[in-house]
């Protein structure tokens, strides 16, 4: 198996080098199928170990790959540790990329940076798998940068556009701040057990939890708590939880792929499947997850209601992601981890679905994102219109989609989850999920009636180009639609309360919600039939009617109801004043400080004072000195006997 | 009887003066070599005086290295003058002020 993980690896890199180096020597076709066999490759080998996990019961596989190098004791190596929650992860960064891939043939047709776009999506592929793959903290690092860097390169990838610079700055100094936590932790995690081996590390978890870390002096706090709580702060920036989400929304400036691929499926999932995979160190400290399910719950509520004032078709996805991202979290924080990497696979299938819809839209639509403009595209465009509900579906988790068993069951094992008592934080957690469902459903189909029913609001120039978009386009959509549609059925009783993750998680018996659940699993179609007894899906199925109803049935109401409640309109149209708060705060507050630092401590002081101000004193002296100085001879001899004159009369009298 | 302090007090005289021709003189150069011969001599009157006042006649002899010397010193100068001369079409001290700041 050695073999085949290196080459799930190496495939898309090598591929990302020859499109990137040798771009303009294989051309344009040249450098999309060179990138799509290297992913194509990797997702076939992914399946094929997923397939030997699954059915043909492989074991875990700890393999180390190189050893970097060895310094005082650490050893820093580049390793394989596949399991299954590890080839879950390989199996889904590998297909919608390759969905993406294809996809990207036809929205970038005319793109001039064509083959450099390739290039980057192959790069991000590589990253994305060392970053599952990875058996050591730093591994993980490097994955967790590597697809930073290729993220904010292709949010930038117009790098013309004024907005896609600020956008591509923006995600990565809001990451910086993310990272600055997670490499604390990993600082944390090397001092307290001496490794960065996640075997060693997760080993030596129990005595990690009995010591105790004096961040501010005279308060020990419990290690595992700090180095959770830091490694999550990683995971807020990367995963975009509030409040180091911001950067989001603003990335849908990047090319529509990218955002289904690396803002939707994957890379924002990286903080997702960090904790995960770091179960063993949360489950040992329940301060660490309290905070990440109030965090997540947070996220998923209120971003949620975000969603449903954005006008531009991609950020109410983006909103939406943001939303869903809190739901994994949240499940995160009550333990029901595989409840979240459950999630994590529908949604990465549905959400890249959804966004490769909107961009098969915009393709249509001629860059056009507004939905205002939009209306009553159904009949022009068939498979995206399909493709589009059988997405929505799956987020709202309408019963028998992928996302009905991730969600449902999802926020059944948030209410399940007593171990954090009935207080504030259980109910916080809890309302969040039940109500964010009312909220998803709204926002979902607000957009879904605003582009595909109703009046046909676009000009008739446009109407009369609109057509559906290419097949290069709506093969990956209906590639996707598939998994959104089905991949819950067959999926849900072993990946969540069967023993497929095994030893890849570890959930300590007192916080083992999904073991609990477990007992009354019925299969799929019990928790089918169940369905329509739950609130779930009354306020699902409410959040669908209110869109209806306000978008279709009555499209006056919602202005009514902004000129109504326009202080809360406002606050929701300006995100809470996030931005507002971060770009006139924290930025705005920096660079005052620098130019403070620079205009006083700089130029005035260290330029003005002490350089400058050394120089102009002498010149100043000298220009008073230098009237002394005649140039006549006998002014000179003069001087020289005076001063004789002085030190001989010192010597005579005075010594 | 003439004793060591008339002659000490006659070189102190020409030193004096030769000093008072430095500074003082404005128009020639060449005065001021020859003051600065002046100056020396008054120094050699006064090794001569001592010499004979202490009995030891090496202060005689640097009389001598000292006259030489000076007679060397005065031919550099002249020379200098010469060519400071043909450069400025004038020997005047007060028209001498190039390294006036």
């Amino acid at each position: 198996m050695y073999s085949y993980y290196l080459t799930i690896v190496l495939a898309p890199l090598a591929a990302a080098i020859i499109a990137g180096l040798a771009g303009n020597k294989i051309g344009r076709a040249g450098a999309h199928w060179i990138t799509i066999i290297g992913v194509g490759l990797s997702c076939a080998l992914s399946l094929l170990v997923l397939k030997n996990m699954f059915w043909g019961g492989a074991a875990a596989e700890n393999i180390s790959v190189y050893t970097w190098a060895v310094t005082d004791g650490l050893r820093m190596e580049v390793g394989f540790l596949v399991d299954r929650l590890t080839a879950l992860m390989m199996c889904v960064v590998t297909f919608v990329s390759l969905a993406v891939h294809i996809y990207t043939i036809g929205y970038m047709h005319d793109d001039p940076g064509y083959t450099r776009f390739f290039s980057y999506i192959s790069l991000f592929t590589f990253s994305m798998l060392m970053l599952v793959m990875s058996n050591n903290f730093l591994q993980l690092f490097f994955g967790w940068e590597a697809v930073g860097l290729v993220s904010y390169l292709l949010i930038g990838f117009w790098f013309k556009r004024e907005s896609a610079i600020f956008a591509n700055l923006k995600a990565f100094l809001v990451n910086r701040v993310g990272d600055f936590g997670f490499i604390l932790g990993i600082a944390a995690v090397v001092m307290l057990t001496g490794s960065l081996d996640y075997a060693t590390v997760f080993g030596g978890a129990e005595a990690m939890a009995e010591q105790s870390i004096e961040v501010l002096p005279g308060n020990p706090w419990n290690a595992m708590t700090v180095t959770c709580i830091l490694l999550f702060i990683g995971a807020m920036g990367k995963s975009a939880q509030a409040p180091l989400h911001v950067w989001l929304p603003d990335s849908m400036e990047g090319p529509t792929p990218i955002s289904a691929l690396i803002h939707a499926a994957t890379m924002v999932t990286a903080g997702i499947f960090m904790v995960a995979r770091m179960s063993p160190l949360f489950e040992l400290s329940t301060t660490a997850l309290a905070v990440v399910i109030v965090i997540g719950s947070i996220t998923a509520f209120f971003m949620g209601l975000l969603g449903i004032v954005q006008n531009d078709i991609k950020r109410v996805v983006a909103y939406s992601t943001l939303s869903q991202l809190g739901y994994m979290t949240v499940a995160l924080g009550a333990s029901a981890y595989s409840a979240a990497i459950f999630h994590l696979m529908t949604h990465a299938f549905f959400k890249a679905l959804l966004f490769l819809a909107a961009g098969s839209v915009i393709i249509a639509m001629h860059h056009e994102q507004d939905i205002r403009k939009m209306g009553g595209i159904r009949k022009y465009m068939p498979i995206t219109y399909w493709t589009a509900l059988i997405g929505s579906l799956a987020l709202i988790g309408f019963p028998g989609s992928s996302g009905f068993f991730s969600k449902d069951l999802l926020i059944e094992a948030v209410r399940e989850s007593h171990w954090h008592g009935q207080g504030a934080v259980y109910w916080i957690a809890y309302l969040s999920v039940l109500l964010g469902v009312f909220v998803t459903a709204l926002y979902s189909f607000r957009m879904f009636f605003l582009v595909f029913h109703g009046d046909e609001r676009m000009s008739e120039k446009e109407k009369s180009h609109l057509h559906e978009t290419p097949a290069v386009v709506t093969v990956p959509l209906i590639m996707l639609a598939i998994p959104s549609a089905v991949i819950g059925w067959f999926t849900v009783g072993p990946v969540l309360f069967g023993d497929y993750f095994g030893d890849a998680i570890h959930v300590s018996s007192a916080h083992d919600v999904l073991g609990h659940m477990g007992e009354a699993w019925h299969g799929s179609l019990g928790l089918l039939t169940h369905a329509v007894m739950t609130p779930v899906f009354w306020l699902a199925a409410a959040g669908v009617f209110t869109a209806w109803f306000l978008y279709l049935k009555r499209p006056d109401i919602p202005a009514t109801i902004q000129s109504k409640f326009s202080a809360l309109y406002k606050l929701l149209d300006r995100k809470y004043y996030f931005d507002d708060l971060y770009i006139k705060g924290f930025a705005a507050g920096g660079r005052n400080f620098g130019k403070f630092l620079w205009q006083k401590g700089d130029e005035l002081i260290i330029d003005g004072v002490i350089v400058n101000g050394t120089a102009n004193t002498i010149a100043r002296l000298a220009g008073v000195m230098r009237h002394i100085q005649t140039g006549y001879l006998y002014t000179y001899a003069f001087a020289m006997i005076i001063g004789l004159t002085t030190l001989l009369g010192w010597l005579i009298w005075l010594r | 009887m003439i004793g060591l302090q008339h002659y000490l007090t006659v070189a102190a005289m020409l030193f004096v003066l030769s000093l008072a021709g430095i500074i003082i003189n404005r128009k020639n150069l060449i005065l001021l070599l020859m003051c600065i011969e002046l100056m020396l001599l008054a120094v050699n009157t006064n090794f001569i005086a001592f010499s004979r006042y202490l009995g030891d006649e090496t202060g005689q002899v640097f009389v001598f290295f000292i006259l030489t010397v000076a007679a060397a010193e005065a031919a550099i100068g002249l020379a200098i003058l010469v060519v400071l001369f043909r450069n400025r079409r004038s020997i005047a001290v007060q028209e001498l002020n190039t390294l006036k700041g």
